[in-house]
């Protein structure tokens, strides 16, 4: 089932004037801001599909701009998000990409600052819903309709199991989760959907772990 | 979530003597763990959103961003207020309101997406009118919602509700069906007849493409919000007057599905084909890049 619940069919509040190429915009924008940490320095947004034929005229470079600002998708800030970014000193470069993607309204965002670097691929499914296809090169397979956990790690045994096991220590019910990695004995990552958003404790918890690299949280309900 | 199809949904609120609504509630509550009072008080703010859509986009002076449309809804109801409109008073409501949504929305307004922004204007525009014409209280308007939604729920799970996915139909047609069906309930209906309303509508826009000019969602969208409304207002009224859909609405969504799956990408959300590539529509689309630069 893509979607999950009716706040996904009636819903969300935004503004206009297109939920897939405006509201879902700004919320890819946001998951690659969250993925970074922190207020993004420099942007190379590339929009492909009908992202790529119709952004200007939907507002989709202003709301994935809005998004890295942290902007929801009820911000009545969008329509003026390229002069915010200015104003913050923020750089963004948008680009048109070419080729056969995972889905007609695709876009792939590489974000950095604070000397770290993301890259995020998503698609937006309608009514403001998004799929995260990848981030940073690792199939990711969610959705942003729930607070996720992103961990980096490396792949070996039973690094998987303690990660769970951190998990239901802390009372978090696991809705969806997806492991990926690069490959055999190299650097993986397990994205996990729950039922509420993680609590500090938890996150530092799973940073102590061994193997592990790095832990983000993603959400934007 | 317990039900996947229209059928599915049917039955169980036979079995459990639930309305459509009070079934969504109470599903959407156990999703999301919440008590049921939070969840209505969500869809609360979000309906009064809608209304504020609506009387924000009366005003005169609504102007899309590009300057192609706006002051349509004002129009429409300054001409119903004042005379004798062919599809009666309330239809003309429904219609001025719509369009009222839908141009908000084109000036980057504050909407909420019912299932989409492309859409946003239907179900505002069957649901404020009807709140006027019957005197129903914003609860019951709310309850309204839950049972669109849970007929949106299963049409975008069984087939698309974005214009780059499946065209327009999977974007207008979709929320008249929701509208449609969510009317039926309403007014008394039964959760079979609103199930039925939801097939009669969705037939009458199978196919529709999404061909916005300028990739702008003003001409068509705009228009088709105003006459969505109109359509599912007479889809809710053939449904409670006892009319079937003798394709069953599951089958319809699967038809839905299958043309949108075989559209071409001209017809996608685009901007390649359609109204979008008339000579007019290509001049528009000119005049605004000339406007940018």
């Amino acid at each position: 089932m893509r979607f999950k619940h009716v706040f996904s069919i009636i819903g969300p509040v935004m503004v206009g004037p297109s939920s897939s190429h405006t509201a879902g915009a700004a919320r890819i924008g946001r998951v690659s801001r969250q993925m970074l940490g922190c207020s993004p320095e420099e942007a190379v947004i590339t929009l492909y599909g009908s992202f790529a034929e119709t952004y200007s005229g939907h507002g989709t470079d202003l709301a994935i701009i809005g998004g890295l600002l942290d902007f929801d998708t009820d911000d009545a800030r969008i329509p003026e998000a390229f002069a915010e970014a200015e104003r913050l000193g923020m750089k963004y470069d948008i680009r048109v990409g070419t080729g056969i993607m995972p889905h007609p309204n695709f876009a792939e965002i590489t974000v950095k600052g604070g000397g770290r670097e993301a890259t995020v691929q998503g698609a937006s499914i309608g009514g403001g819903n998004i799929e995260i296809h990848s981030i940073n090169g690792f199939d990711a397979g969610c959705t942003g309709n729930y607070p996720t956990l992103v961990i980096a790690h490396h792949d070996q045994v039973g690094v998987v199991a303690a990660i769970t096991n951190t998990v239901s220590a802390a009372g978090l019910n696991i809705g969806f989760m997806n492991v990926a990695r690069k490959a055999r004995s190299g650097d993986a990552m397990t994205v996990i959907e729950g039922d509420r958003v993680p609590s500090g404790e938890l996150v530092e918890a799973l940073r102590r772990l061994t193997s592990i690299e790095n832990v983000s949280i993603i959400d934007v309900r | 979530m317990r039900f996947r199809t229209l059928s599915e949904l049917e039955s169980l609120c036979r079995n459990e003597s639930l309305t459509i609504a009070e079934l969504m509630i109470a599903e959407q509550a156990r999703e999301t763990d919440e008590p049921a009072e939070a969840v209505i008080r969500q869809m609360s703010g979000y309906y009064q959103v809608m209304k504020e859509a609506v009387s924000k986009g009366l005003a005169a002076g609504t102007q899309s961003r590009s300057g192609i449309t706006g002051g349509d809804a004002h129009r429409v109801n300054e001409y119903v207020l004042a005379g004798e409109p062919s599809v009666g008073e309330w239809a003309g409501k429904a219609l001025a309101y719509a369009l009222s949504v839908s141009e908000v929305n084109a000036s980057m307004g504050r909407i909420v997406a019912t299932p989409t922004a492309g859409s946003c204007g239907i179900i505002p525009g069957v649901f404020v009118s009807s709140q006027e014409r019957f005197g129903w209280s914003d609860e019951k308007l709310v309850q309204g919602l839950f049972a669109a939604g849970a007929i949106g729920y299963v049409i975008a799970n069984n087939s698309f509700i974005s214009g780059a996915e499946g065209g327009c139909q999977a974007e207008v047609g979709s929320a008249i069906g929701m509208a449609a069906g969510a009317l039926v309930e309403l007014r008394g209906g039964t959760p079979a007849q609103a199930v039925h309303a939801v097939g009669i509508a969705l037939k009458n826009t199978l196919g529709l493409i999404c061909d916005p000019v300028a990739g702008l969602v003003e001409v068509p969208c705009i228009i088709r919000n105003g006459l969505g409304a109109v359509n599912a207002l007479a889809a809710a009224d053939m449904a409670l007057a006892g009319v079937r859909s003798v394709i069953p609405s599951d089958e319809v969504i699967g038809v839905m599905y299958e043309v949108g799956a075989k559209m071409p990408m001209e017809h996608r959300e685009t901007a390649l084909g359609g109204l979008a590539a008339t000579p007019t529509g290509l001049k528009l689309t000119e005049q605004l890049k000339r406007m940018k630069k």
